[in-house]
Parts: structure tokens; C-alpha cells; sequence
């Protein structure tokens, strides 16, 4: 395995007497494309806004491309790549200007923006959208349009929350062969999904349930430990007794 | 005309239709007729019968379920529920259908108990009435029923929407994504849910993008771009799958894929689950023999590949493929 790129040692953090995230310790490795799943209400959003310096535990440690969360958050910030459903890109802009807007944002210059910008529109095959507004592509366009803007500054982890909800089959496997690619380069990748077969996809998988990580291992390491067929199996059987309800 | 015969049997002979829902050839158009929305699309459904709308976002299925639900007009074709037509006898259909809309919609300012008396009223109906329908679900979030619905979790609010679609005791149930954004567990419990309110006699149609939930369905319709792709059984539309499908594994799966695709016989090959899956464009030979060779000469790792059975997701990417 690689450098170790994410570190987290009893990561905790607390909302008045509830601990949202409860004592976690986990090492993630460059390249990796480590999948974070858990239940609704289970702590993994909680997990990824501390990592990404927008939110401060209170108690633990974590390092993320070798800089700590308490007081390097905006080093962490521009080593990191973020994406979710919910937010992605401007609808009103077009696919050239979000290229340029987000790559402007991560300090980027002109020059770099436009080499990476073509290449991007190039790989995506979006050379005829590329004065397009967003809103006119259809859905899984954005979000692989979205994916590579999130990884245009290079960075050393993209965290990936929810990015094939609501796509159909062909488009969601289209876009986990952008992350093996990104995986291939060397970025680290950090995903969360309910779809359990996209847990299948990942080189190893942390199942979260009431603020604690319950597992962790790769998914067929998982299915023999837990004697199940598939990580639909295993999440459930890990998953059943929880607490919590809810976002 | 399914619609009319229906009606006239009706009103013949005061029998009940067979079908609870009928669509026949219902179109709906955005962009001034440039986009369709919904486009000819035909289907039943039975009396207490679990029926799955499966596709991803923009498919058309949230529009349909609100023609269905007398909430948009449909600019061509038929529809009716529980044999009122979905235009002309509108107010009748919204005292028969229950509808879950897959935004959060009910009132965020009202508490818990509030809205769920809320919606009773509307009904002319008390939350006491038909509680034995909404009981496993509401005594999960009746201690909080002083709570804004505003300020439930996402589990909670769902819980009360479908608590607030159930209270009328409707005899037609309408979820348009119940699942989607919802762990698997939740998932498992909602799911649970409906074969209890089917057991009940209450006619359900869901639509989710989730293919692995299209086998707890009596029936489902596969729908694209506004199309209907295939409509029948879980298991009839398996069978239906065309050609042969394979699987394959290694310790390298990206390393893999790319090596299946580069064979030139390989008509697709796609990651699926801890597998990647295959089809051949020459079923008839021995195409996987003549692969395995391939993969042996070209790679140096082991690999296994045998024949499978397709599920629901090969036969809807087989059919997107078409």
C-alpha cells in the first residue's frame, strides 16, 4: 500500500451530550478508493466536514495530506476535491465557464485553465456542449462534468458524497470507471453510497453504524467475516440493530 | 379501449373493473411539445397489486404518477384509477388515491400530530379511524409528535409522509421514490411496509432507480427517456433477457475490464457488483473458451469467467443498449 493520506486517531465530535461521531480511527492510503458507508444518521457526513476543515472535532486527532485538521484547514482545502449530488455546478453558467470558475477558485492560472479545461471537454467527448448552459445536459453529464472539475487542481483525496444517486445503470458504471481512472493516477478517492454494489467496487470499505466504525476490510474480507453473499449482506446484518433513525 | 369498456361495464352491470390503473397511450410534453416527458405510454395495473415504476431521474416517472394522480393533465391519451378518468372525474380520484411525492411536502411549520390531523380532516376522517393502517409506523415517531415536521430526520419525515398518504385509507397508494437517498436498511423497512399494506388490499405503485428492489414487486415496468422499455413480472422479464451473459473475476478488476474489452468478439462488458459482467457478440461458438485463451496469452493473472443468469440490471442495461 501507498503513503497513508487520511489519518484519523478516536475522532470525535460532539453536539451537547450526543456524540454524532464516536472515538474513530481509520488510516486511508494513496490511490485508494476507500468506500465510507453507513446508515442514515450514522456520522459520515459528521466524519467528512471535519475532514475537509469545515468542521472542528472535539476531541482526536486527523491529518489529511499531512496537514492537521485544527490548524491547517486551509492547506487541507486546497489538496482536497469535493463533490456531492446536491451540490455540484452553476446551472446558469456554461460547462467552459464552470470549468473556469472552479479551476480559477483552486488557483489555477489562465494557462493551466486552459490546457486542463480542454482536456477535460476532450476526455468527457463534451467538445459540442462546451458553450452549453449546465442545466441543458442531461444528468449524468453534469455529474461526470462535475467529477472532473473536482479533481482539476490535482488534489491528493476527492471526496465523493452520493455521486451516482438517481442515474441510470449504464451512466453510474460510465462514472465509477472516472474514479478507477482517478485511482489509477493516484488520487486518493473517499465515497459514500447507498447503492451496496458500488461497496463492491471499492478497494476497501468502513461500515458505520451509531457514530463508530463497526468494520473495516475489503468487501470480500467483509462477506466471509460476516458470512454474507453480497455487502447488501453485510450491511444489513451490521446495520439492523441501530440506534439512530434519520439524517 | 380498456378505459371506456371498463366503465361501461360499470355501468352495465355495477361490477368492479379488473384494473385499477389504466394508462393508455398517455403523453406529456414540456418546451412547448419539444421534450416529452411521458411519452405513449400503456400499462395496468391490477386490484392489489405491487407495481414497480423502475428508471432513473428523468424518466418520466414522477410525471406519470402525477397524471395519475390528477395533478397535471396529460396533453395526449387515456387514464383512469379505480375507473374514474383522470381528467373529467379528477375529485373523485384524489378521495380514493394516496400520493407520497418524493419531495418532502407537507407542512414544515405544523408539528408531527398537526399534519397528520391535518390531512385527516381534509378527508373528512379522523388519524383514530384507519389507525391500524399507519400504526407500525406513526408509534415510531409518536414521541415526538410535539416536533415541527420541519425538524424531523429524514427517516422520521418520511415515516409521517406516509403516515399522512395512509390516513384516508386510500384503496390506491402512490410513492414516487420512497427509497431514494434512504440507507439499505430503511430501505429493507420501507419495503416491508408496503407487502403489509398489500396484504391489506391496497393497490401500490412505486418507482424507485434502485433495480435490486424491482424482485419485491408483482410487476414492473423498466422506463426511459418517458418509455416504457419492458413490462411484466420480475422473473418474465429475466427470462426475457436476450443472448447469453458472463461473469468474470480476477484479483485485478480494472486491469480486467479493459482486457475483456479490448477482445475483439466482446459485445459489452461492464463492472457489476464484485464482478464484472459480459456479453459476446457470437453467442453460437465457443466465444468464452476462445476469451479465456485471449486473457491467458495476454495477462498474468488468473481469472474465472462462467456463465450467469441476468438480473433486472443486465436486462435494463441490455435494453438501454438496444
Amino acid at each position: 500500500m501507498g503513503a497513508v493520506v487520511i489519518s484519523t486517531n478516536q475522532l470525535t465530535k460532539k453536539f451537547g451530550d450526543f456524540a454524532a461521531v464516536d472515538s474513530v480511527s481509520f488510516d486511508v492510503y494513496q490511490g485508494e478508493i476507500f468506500g465510507f458507508v453507513g446508515a442514515n444518521g450514522a456520522g459520515k457526513t459528521t466524519v467528512i466536514r471535519m475532514l475537509c476543515g469545515l468542521l472542528l472535532p472535539s476531541s482526536g486527532t486527523a491529518s489529511i495530506a499531512g496537514f492537521d485538521i485544527y490548524s491547517q484547514t486551509e492547506e487541507i482545502k486546497k489538496s482536497i476535491g469535493y463533490m456531492s449530488q446536491k451540490f455540484s455546478l452553476y446551472e446558469d453558467l456554461t460547462v467552459k465557464e464552470n470549468i473556469r470558475f472552479f479551476a480559477g477558485i483552486y488557483g489555477l492560472s489562465d494557462k493551466e485553465i486552459r490546457e486542463k479545461g480542454d482536456g477535460l471537454v476532450f476526455e468527457l467527448g463534451l467538445q459540442e456542449s462546451a458553450k452549453k448552459k449546465v442545466k441543458e445536459l442531461p444528468l449524468g453529464w453534469k455529474q461526470r462534468l462535475s467529477f472532473s472539475i473536482a479533481i482539476i487542481h490535482s488534489p491528493q483525496v476527492v471526496f465523493l458524497d452520493e455521486p451516482t444517486s438517481g442515474v441510470d445503470p449504464i451512466v453510474r458504471r460510465q462514472f465509477w470507471e472516472l474514479i478507477y481512472a482517478a485511482s489509477e493516477r493516484g488520487i486518493t478517492v473517499f465515497v459514500t453510497t447507498h447503492y451496496m454494489d458500488e461497496a463492491e467496487y471499492c478497494g476497501r470499505v468502513s461500515i458505520m453504524v451509531d457514530g463508530k466504525i463497526r468494520a473495516l476490510d475489503t468487501p470480500s474480507n467483509l462477506k466471509t467475516r460476516f458470512s454474507g453473499n453480497t455487502m447488501g449482506d453485510v450491511f444489513r446484518s451490521l446495520a439492523r440493530g441501530a440506534a439512530r433513525v434519520g439524517d | 379501449m380498456m378505459v371506456s369498456l371498463n366503465l361501461e361495464c360499470m355501468e352495465r352491470s355495477g361490477c368492479k373493473p379488473m384494473h385499477q390503473v389504466t394508462s393508455e397511450g398517455i403523453t406529456k410534453t414540456y418546451d412547448k411539445g419539444k421534450s416529452f416527458a411521458v411519452d405513449k405510454v400503456t400499462f395496468e395495473v391490477d386490484k392489489g397489486e405491487l407495481f414497480g415504476l423502475i428508471g432513473p431521474d428523468g424518466a418520466g416517472k414522477t410525471s406519470l404518477f402525477r397524471i395519475l394522480t390528477t395533478l397535471l393533465l396529460p396533453d395526449e391519451g387515456k387514464a383512469a384509477v379505480n375507473g374514474y378518468d383522470v381528467v373529467t372525474d379528477y375529485k373523485k380520484i384524489r378521495n380514493v388515491v394516496g400520493y407520497m411525492p418524493g419531495r418532502f411536502s407537507l407542512y414544515p411549520d405544523l408539528t408531527v400530530e398537526e399534519n397528520l390531523n391535518f390531512f385527516a380532516s381534509v378527508f373528512g376522517t379522523t388519524a383514530q379511524e384507519n389507525y391500524h393502517l399507519i400504526k407500525d409506523m406513526y408509534s415510531q415517531i409518536e414521541p415526538f409528535k410535539k416536533r415541527k415536521a420541519g425538524n424531523l430526520s429524514g427517516g422520521m419525515k418520511q415515516k409521517l409522509a406516509l403516515s399522512c398518504a395512509l390516513v384516508h385509507r386510500p384503496n390506491t397508494l402512490f410513492l414516487d421514490e420512497p427509497t431514494t437517498g434512504i440507507d439499505a436498511v430503511s430501505r429493507a423497512e420501507l419495503w416491508e411496509m408496503l407487502t403489509k399494506l398489500k396484504a391489506e388490499g391496497i393497490t401500490i405503485l412505486v418507482s424507485t432507480p434502485y433495480m435490486d428492489e424491482a424482485n419485491l414487486c408483482d410487476r414492473i415496468a423498466l422506463i426511459q427517456r418517458g418509455r416504457i422499455l419492458s413490462i411484466d413480472t420480475p422473473s418474465s422479464v429475466t427470462r426475457k433477457y436476450k443472448g447469453k451473459l458472463y461473469a468474470a473475476k480476477s484479483q485485478s478488476m480494472y486491469r480486467l475490464l479493459e482486457e475483456i474489452r479490448k477482445y475483439d468478439q466482446t459485445q459489452d462488458c461492464y463492472a457489476f457488483g464484485d464482478s464484472l459482467h459480459f456479453t459476446l457478440k457470437d453467442d453460437s461458438g465457443n466465444g468464452i473458451e476462445s476469451l479465456s485463451d485471449f486473457l491467458t496469452a495476454s495477462t498474468h493473472f488468473s481469472f474465472d469467467l462462467r456463465e450467469i443468469e441476468p438480473t433486472i440490471e443486465d436486462c435494463f442495461i441490455g435494453l438501454l443498449r438496444e
